[in-house]
């Protein structure tokens, strides 16, 4: 019989209990990855690594517009490798409450400043050979079941037709899927010529942001002055910051509600943990005699504080294990549904190593007790205390 | 039966102090599940209170049809005059509402607070605004008072703090409140300024508007909708409001709903454990009851009572916990529906509060459910022996 028989013995040997506190620390540990994943996404998310970008919008509000003869000048600035336009479409569709992001975009430089934006060739000849198409995020695609060919209606309520109308028709023409670990809201992407060409004269030559993508080694502090100098005496100045400031300031604006909810996700995690140590410590206490009988048996003292440790470590770390694999298991439709609210929701392959470490330890912590009392534990006294 | 059943139920609430330890679980578990719900609940409530509360029913906003936010609206100077005199309409007041960017206090970062450009006319329609310290803004000038809530949270808005508004320069030359409601959160500057300032002297951004006694809005609406010198659509304040906040406030209430759930899970696992633990350990009381005559539906109902009564006590304890740190903590958030910060204050009402009880019973009755039905099934001469 080997060691790892023994310790499976010993969880199995109260079945309900263990299964039980087994499932509370699989919830934990989801909650945990749960946690970890809201806070990220209220956070700002983070920039894929090697890609450094600004967001150039107007100086007083980012409900303003610019000129689109701005986006000339920028790219003629020093440090900058490509920038591309963004007009905030707003509007909806079917109901005010899918609330995903539209944005109009220019195919021909757009994907060049946002590389982490995977389109295939199939999708984006399809999307340049009619005007009208859009490229939708995966995730949006998915949520909504469009099909190549399929047209989406959107209610306008920034920017009218040149006929005074509301309704906008685009055509669905493939999705497009964000590389893996950046965090990019997943949005509807519109091209600028049918825009301009469809939208009330006043709406044309402008946009709301611009995406400016740096030279790889370019200080960004140099290029954000160089552009915001540019346009300070121009009617529309504009306000350039980095896109994680950026992120970091729109989160902010969401305000407590972030750090609140963290705070109260932490509470939740330790009340569970601490409940599981709990009823861990109460079911050990439950089997000294047993101990008592091992040692008997002519089990040393230190291996028996050693099954005890294992016993426990091996409980909490698999239970650890089963939140964290539940986490990612549900992460693909916790990210449709959560993404277009907190522009990014991803698990994260650090936090599952930070889970799996605080399930060990735990463990140690649980186990350590336990461990000590088991191999003080007298054998006669033990066996007495039994019956 | 019913003698039985207190007989039993009282003799375990005596034992209870013996197995503290284990009934502590259920009670601290419930009470987490209660206070993550009902705080997110009281989030939720807060927001929309602070949007919908001080709505008018005898308040509408008259603005571009299939518009939902005030800010893109557009509302000619020739629809304002022909809405001044309509049939109806007691007071109508057009209003131009922007955004610009303010540094919240003891932070670095810009948040987005709503600039609304007036006429005297809205100081008549909104009778619960008054002026706390300074005066209001004389009339063609670029002077702005600022909302209470605004005042205390953004930097630079004190009295005789000049504010940049593109190449305007504004003075504040006062603070309002307006009974809690969300425009304590904006600064007000007279109309014509913002129309010049944003190149938008064609017209106005909505109408806000004052129904005369006995005018029934839904007529109105018809009437306004029909009317071809118009074709404005009408809703009154409290719907316009409540739909504002809907999608914020269903987005918070699904999220405390699914966080509870999940917890809730991992608080019913602890609250069997703790039940079977505490079966487990009255083997022996619960067989003889049964040896004397106590009948299986007797022990059935003694246990379920005595999971439900500590889960009830966690319950109690998380509510009282969320009134005493939230109820009333004032906070900021991103609106979306006005691109915009708006202060909101958490709210625990009494219907919050039943909900939370109802979760605490549901949870302590599934969580004795099980644990009571061994009990009961326990084989009574093998439980005598202790086995």
């Amino acid at each position: 019989m080997n060691h790892l028989t023994l310790i499976l013995a010993n969880l199995m040997r109260k079945p309900t209990r263990t299964v039980l506190t087994f499932l509370t620390l699989v919830v934990a540990f989801l909650l945990f990855m749960l946690l970890r994943a809201v806070a990220e996404a209220f956070a700002g998310g983070i920039t894929i690594e090697g890609v450094q970008r600004l967001h150039v919008g107007a100086k007083y509000s980012m409900t303003d517009s610019l000129p689109f003869a701005h986006i000339r000048a920028i790219r003629e600035q020093p440090g900058v490798a490509a920038a591309s336009t963004v007009v905030w479409f707003g509007g909806y569709y079917q109901d005010p409450r899918n609330s995903f992001a539209k944005l109009v975009i220019d195919p021909n430089d757009y994907f060049e400043a946002m590389p982490e934006v995977q389109v295939s060739d199939a999708v984006l000849k399809r999307f340049r050979q009619s005007r009208q198409s859009v490229i939708v995020a995966d995730v949006l695609a998915r949520k909504y079941g469009w099909r190549i060919g399929d047209a989406i209606p959107i209610r306008g309520e920034i920017w009218p037709k040149s006929d005074g109308a509301w309704g906008w028709g685009f055509l669905y023409a493939g999705s497009y899927t964000a590389q893996t670990g950046s965090s990019i809201q997943p949005a509807m992407l519109i091209q600028h010529e049918y825009f301009s060409e469809s939208a009330i004269s006043w709406a044309a030559n402008q946009f709301t942001w611009a995406v400016v993508r740096l030279d790889d080694g370019v200080a960004p502090k140099a290029v954000i002055d160089g552009i915001d100098q540019l346009f300070e005496n121009s009617p529309d100045p504009t306000k350039s910051v980095s896109e994680d400031d950026y992120r970091r300031q729109f989160a902010n604006q969401l305000g407590d509600m972030g750090a609140i909810t963290t705070l109260i996700l932490v509470a939740v995690f330790f009340t569970i943990l601490l409940l599981t140590a709990n009823v861990t410590s109460l079911s050990f206490r439950e089997r000294v005699p047993e101990l008592a009988v091992l040692k008997t048996l002519g089990f040393e003292d230190r291996y028996v504080s050693r099954l005890v440790l294992a016993e426990a470590i091996a409980l909490c770390g698999l239970g650890a294990l089963g939140g964290i694999a539940l986490g990612f298991a549900i992460e693909p439709a916790l990210n449709a549904q959560l993404g277009e609210v907190l522009g990014s929701f991803h698990m994260r392959w650090s936090d599952a190593l930070t889970g799996l470490a605080i399930g060990v330890a735990m463990g140690v912590v649980i186990g350590v007790p336990s461990a000590r009392a088991a191999r003080k534990l007298s054998i006669i006294a033990a066996l007495r205390e039994a019956h | 039966m019913f003698r039985q059943i207190s007989a039993i139920t009282l003799l375990n609430l005596s034992s209870l102090r013996s197995r503290l330890g284990v009934s502590v679980i259920i009670v601290v578990g419930v009470a987490g599940v209660v206070a993550v719900l009902l705080g997110l609940l009281a989030m939720s409530s807060g927001f929309q209170a602070t949007l919908v509360e001080t709505a008018r029913p005898d308040r509408v906003l008259i603005m571009r049809s299939g518009s939902n936010s005030e800010m893109n609206g557009f509302v000619t100077n020739e629809q304002l005059a022909v809405l001044e005199s309509y049939q109806g309409v007691d007071l109508a007041s057009g209003e131009l509402y922007v955004t610009i960017g303010r540094k919240e206090r003891g932070t670095d970062v810009a948040v987005d607070v709503v600039v609304r450009g007036v006429s005297q006319d809205a100081f008549g329609l909104r009778d619960e605004l008054t002026i706390v310290s300074g005066r209001a803004f004389e009339p063609g000038t670029s002077e702005i008072i600022v909302g209470v809530q605004a005042a205390s949270r953004y930097e630079g808005l004190r009295i005789g703090d000049p504010v940049e508004v593109r190449r305007a320069l504004l003075t504040v030359v006062g603070h309002f409140a307006a009974a809690g409601s969300a425009v304590e959160s904006e600064i007000w500057i007279d109309r014509t300024v913002v129309q010049d300032v944003y190149r938008r002297a064609g017209g106005v951004g909505l109408v806000r508007a004052r129904l005369t006694r006995g005018a029934d809005p839904e007529q109105l609406a018809r009437r306004i909708a029909e009317d071809p010198r118009l074709q404005l659509a009408l809703v009154t304040e409290i719907e316009f409001f409540a739909e504002q906040s809907a999608d914020r406030t269903a987005l918070i209430n699904t999220f405390a709903y699914f966080i509870a759930g999940i917890m809730g899970i991992g608080s019913v696992l602890a609250a069997l454990n703790t039940m079977y633990i505490a079966v487990s350990r009255r083997t022996v009381e619960i067989a003889t009851l049964r040896a004397v005559g106590f009948g299986a539906a007797s022990v059935v109902v003694s246990v379920i009572f005595e999971a439900m009564l500590l889960a009830i006590l966690g319950g109690v304890a998380g509510a009282l916990l969320v009134y005493f740190a939230l109820d009333g903590y004032a906070t900021t958030t991103f609106n979306n529906a006005s691109a915009s910060q708006v202060a909101f204050a958490f709210k625990v009402t009494p219907e919050l509060a039943a909900i939370g009880l109802a979760w605490a019973l549901g949870l302590g009755l599934v969580g004795g459910l099980l644990p009571a039905i061994r009990a009961a099934r326990l084989p009574i001469t093998r439980a005598l022996r202790g086995d």
